[in-house]
This record gives structure tokens, sequence and C-alpha cells, in this order.
């Protein structure tokens, strides 16, 4: 009896023991699925150009991969979702109505030179969607930041900021049809061109119904970046999947919360809990932390280097947000990052074990 | 609020117009030794010390004994004898405090002196009217210390990547300087979202 109970205790096999099933493949059609949510929110909320934009782009980049990987006589693994990702991220950082060509260009730009140039999946120093938004960014500014959704309130989701601050309608359609953080920075000219003071501005952004409203989505914004509520299940999939560590997002928001808070009420703000709400519900602050600051290839390796990195984005984040010339900042901070993981990568090690 | 200018002209000259990302001034040394770490920070080093001093005596130069005498067109040769002296200073006591980082600069320490930014750096000063300006000396100082900041934080993120890339499938007819001036155009191009900044 003894001696068969020790024989099953000690039983072994050869490896692999046990495995997942995780392949390349696997994760990234993962992150598809999880970017679902919002991309298909955005369709109903924009109307059928945005699938029109989405579906070019993807195309654009598998293509632009195959192309490639053919033409540098590597493995053709345009199907492996990787490139299906870029494709959807570039579309989801553009506003709704821009023109289908500045989204192929993006995707063509963000596969060819962003990645295939330095090797291919898994060599590329930055992110290859936003890079192209930057370069989008830097090439067609008009195109990047006009062309927003028509609010409108016959949304049935969620009809919720209606016009219940007294203010004339023309001035609420003014201020409904920029971004929410375009509002926070352009809102003041735009309340005195109707001959109103600044105030009215902070009733509207920092009120409940302006907040649900960037929660659920119904605000205007890039393709993928409005609607919290769906980015975060989006989110959530691939954290209970795997596929993303929680370090990441959490030192990402959690610095834009706590340096926003700090910020507002140093500087004697009296809405400081509600304003930054604001700032971490609106803009690509989700879409950022969730899906592109977590791309493998571009993070950290080490759990500190994550946080490290994430408390980087939302530092870089709230300068160009507050000081900067453009009014989000969410893109260009991962950016910056991304060039500095090489460098934090060498500098927290994990500890050597034995020592 | 004094203080607020100079903290404007520190990120004015590490952010927001970088010298290298922003201006493409210095690509020379930016792209050769930028290809090891520890070069690169000892590099960096030597950088923002003569940007610092070149601010100096530039500065003073100009005027002290150019304006007086009315040969501001001299400011050109001028400067560059100016830089040349101080390479040179700065080369001789590299070489006797640390030979290991002499060694590791080689070439490049000399090429200090041809270096685009530190001329830059000086002819900057000029433009920028730090010249008839209150407490013009102590700006000009800044605004050299702060570009050398900015190139040697450019030169070690740069280090860092390459270092990354040794191992990378890199074609070959991108390997070396032609990848190089892509990973520098993406970076510029992450840094154009400081652009218009304003404190």
């Amino acid at each position: 009896m003894a001696e068969k109970e020790s024989a099953l205790l000690m039983k072994l096999s050869s490896a692999p023991h046990i495995r997942t099933g995780d392949s390349v493949t696997v994760i990234m059609w993962t992150v598809v699925a999880a970017l679902m949510p919002a991309a298909v929110y955005s369709v109903y909320l924009n109307g059928l150009r945005a699938l029109i934009v989405m579906a070019a782009a993807v195309a654009a980049a598998m293509a632009a991969e195959a192309g490639s990987q053919y033409l540098l006589k590597r493995k053709l693994s345009f199907h492996d979702g990787s490139a299906a990702i870029t494709g959807l991220l570039v579309a989801m950082n553009v506003p709704p109505d821009a023109p289908v060509w500045m989204v192929v260009a993006g995707s063509l730009f963000a596969i060819i030179i962003v990645k295939q140039l330095f090797g291919g999946l898994g060599f590329n120093i930055f992110n290859p969607a936003l890079a192209a938004r930057a370069f989008m960014m830097a090439s067609w500014p008009v195109h990047m930041t006009t062309g927003w959704h028509r609010f409108s309130q016959l949304n049935s989701l969620s009809g919720s900021l209606t016009n219940v601050f007294g203010l004339p309608p023309e001035v609420f359609d003014a201020m409904t049809q920029a971004t929410p953080l375009t509002l926070v920075r352009e809102g003041p000219r735009i309340l005195h061109d109707f001959g109103l003071g600044a105030e009215a501005l902070h009733r509207v952004l920092f009120s409940p119904e302006m907040l649900k409203s960037l929660f659920i989505g119904n605000v205007g914004g890039v393709i993928g970046e409005t609607s919290a509520l769906l980015l975060l299940v989006g989110g959530l999939i691939l954290l209970v999947r795997r596929v993303i560590t929680w370090h990441i997002p959490v030192s990402f928001i959690g610095t834009v919360a706590a340096v926003y808070f700090i910020y507002y009420t140093a500087t004697g703000f009296e809405q400081a809990g509600a304003a930054t709400l604001f700032q971490v519900l609106s803009g690509g602050l989700f879409l950022g932390a969730f899906f592109m600051a977590t791309d493998m290839v571009t993070s950290p390796v080490t759990g500190a280097g994550m946080l490290i990195f994430g408390a980087g984005c939302g530092l870089v984040t709230f300068v160009i947000r507050t000081w900067g010339g453009y009014p989000e900042g969410v893109s260009y901070s991962i950016l910056i990052m991304n060039a500095l993981v090489p460098l934090i990568d060498r500098y927290v090690k994990p500890k050597v074990f034995g020592t | 609020m004094e203080l607020k200018v100079f903290f404007m002209i520190l990120i004015g000259t590490i952010l927001i117009n970088n010298y290298v990302l922003s201006q493409m001034l210095g690509l020379c040394p930016f792209l050769g030794v930028s290809k090891k770490l520890d070069s690169a920070v000892g590099m960096g080093l030597a950088v923002i010390f003569v940007m610092t001093l070149a601010s100096f005596f530039t500065f003073i130069v100009y005027k002290f004994v150019l304006v007086p005498f009315g040969i501001t067109f001299m400011s050109t040769i001028a400067f560059i004898l100016i830089i040349a002296a101080l390479v040179q200073f700065v080369e001789m006591v590299i070489e006797k405090i640390s030979p290991v980082l002499y060694n590791a600069l080689g070439i490049f320490l000399p090429l200090i002196t041809t270096n685009c930014a530190v001329l830059g750096v000086a002819v900057l000063n000029l433009k920028s009217g730090f010249i008839t300006a209150e407490m013009g000396l102590l700006k000009a100082v800044v605004q050299g210390f702060g570009a050398g900041v900015g190139f040697t934080l450019a030169l070690v993120i740069m280090a860092g990547i390459r270092e990354r890339l040794e191992l990378a499938p890199i074609s070959k007819n991108l390997q070396g300087l032609p990848i190089n001036f892509i990973i520098a155009g993406l970076m510029a191009l992450a840094f154009l979202g400081f652009s218009g900044m304003k404190i």
C-alpha cells in the first residue's frame, strides 16, 4: 500500500507538463475581441462611417504586413492578428469623419516603418498605432482635430446630457461639438464669443450629467476613446485572460488621478473631486492605459518597471494636457515612455535567483 | 517671477526645442556616440560642461569685446575660437581624470569643437535677445546648460534603444545609420507632443 502511494507521488513525466494553448495568434485575437465592445458602440454612435474607417485601416495594415514580409523574405504571418490590432487601433485613434485615405496612410506607416523595418513583431521600439497617430497629427492636423461626432439628443443609450444649464441653444450646440478636453481649453473663448462668462463652463463640464455622459461615451472624441465603460469591460477581459497585468493601467490612471487632484486642490479649485474625475474619464486615457501602454513588446518586462512606466505616462499626460499645445497628451506620453523602456529595463532588473 | 523665467528656459531647451530632436543640431555625435550607454553618458556630461562654459564665455566676449569695437560680424569666427579652446581644455581634464572615458570617447571629444550644437547655443543666445536683457548672462548660461541636458537626454535614450536593437533582425541595407535616422525621426515625432507648451 505504502509502496503504491509513493509510486503515485513520485510519478514523473517528461516536460512540457501543462499546456495552456496560448500563442501569439490566440493572444492577439483576444485583444481584438476585447476591443469589440468599444468598436461596436462607436459604429452605433458615429454611424456606418466609423465602420468603413476601421475596416479600411485593418485591411491596409494586414496588406502592408503581408507585402513587407514578402518583400523582406520573412515568414508570412499577417493573419496572426497583430497587424489587425494595429490597424484597428489606428482607426480608433482618428476622428469619425476622418478621410479613409489618411487612415490607410497611417496604417501603412505603422506597419512598414514602425514595425517591419525594425524586424517585425517583437522588435519594434514604439507602439505602431501611436506612432501612426503622431505621424498623422503632424501631417494632417486639420483632419485629425475636426470631424467630431455631432452630439445627438436622440441617442437611446445615453441621452443624459441635455441642456439643463440654462444656456442658449446655440451656445450649447457650439460647446458640445468639441471634444471635452478641447472644451476645457477653448470653452472660455466660445462663451466669450456669445458674451458669457467662463464660470458657466465649469458648471457644464464638471456636472454629474457630463461625467455620466463621459463614462457611457456619448461625447465627441476619436472613434475608440469615447466610452470609458466599454473600454473598461475590454480591459477586464484582457486582465481575466491574463493578456495584460494590472500594473500599467493602475499606475497610469492612478497617477493621472493623483496628480490632477493635487493640482486642482493646490490651485484652490472648489470642485476638485469632480474635475479630477472629468480628467480621468475624458480623452484617450482608458484606451491608452488598457490597450496601448500595455503592448507587451513596447512596455517593460518587470512589475516594478511597469509601475514606473505607467507613472511616467501619467505624469507626461498631465503636463501636456495642462500646459502643452495639444488638448490631449495620452498618445505622446506613451510614445515618449516607449523610448525610455530600454533604459527602464536596464536599471530595474529582477533579482538574480540565489544571490 | 524671475525663477519662473529660468525654469521656462530650462524646460524650453530640454523638452520643447530640444537641440537634437526639434532643431536637428548636433546629429553627428548623436548618431556617432550612441552605440554604448556608458560612453553616451560620458559624452553627454562633456557636452553639458562645454555648452555651459561656451555660453558664458561667448556672451562675455560678444558683449564686452565685439559690440564695443563694432565687429559683431566677426562673431562666428570668435565663437569657434572660444569653443575650440574650451574643448581642448576639457579634453586635457578628462584625459587626466578618467583615461577610460577618454578612450571611450575617442575621436568624438575633439569633434565637439565642430559640434554645431555648441556653436548653435552661442548663436541662439544672441538670437534670444539675452545680450540686452536683464540678467542676460545668467539666462544665457541657463540656456546653455539646458541645451546640454537636452542633448544628453536624447543621446542616452538613443543609446538605450540601440543596445536593445543589437539582436533585432534588421535587414542588411538598413543596419547602422539608416535605422538610426528612422529611430531619431520617430523620437522627434514623440517629442512633438511638447510643442507649443506654455507654463
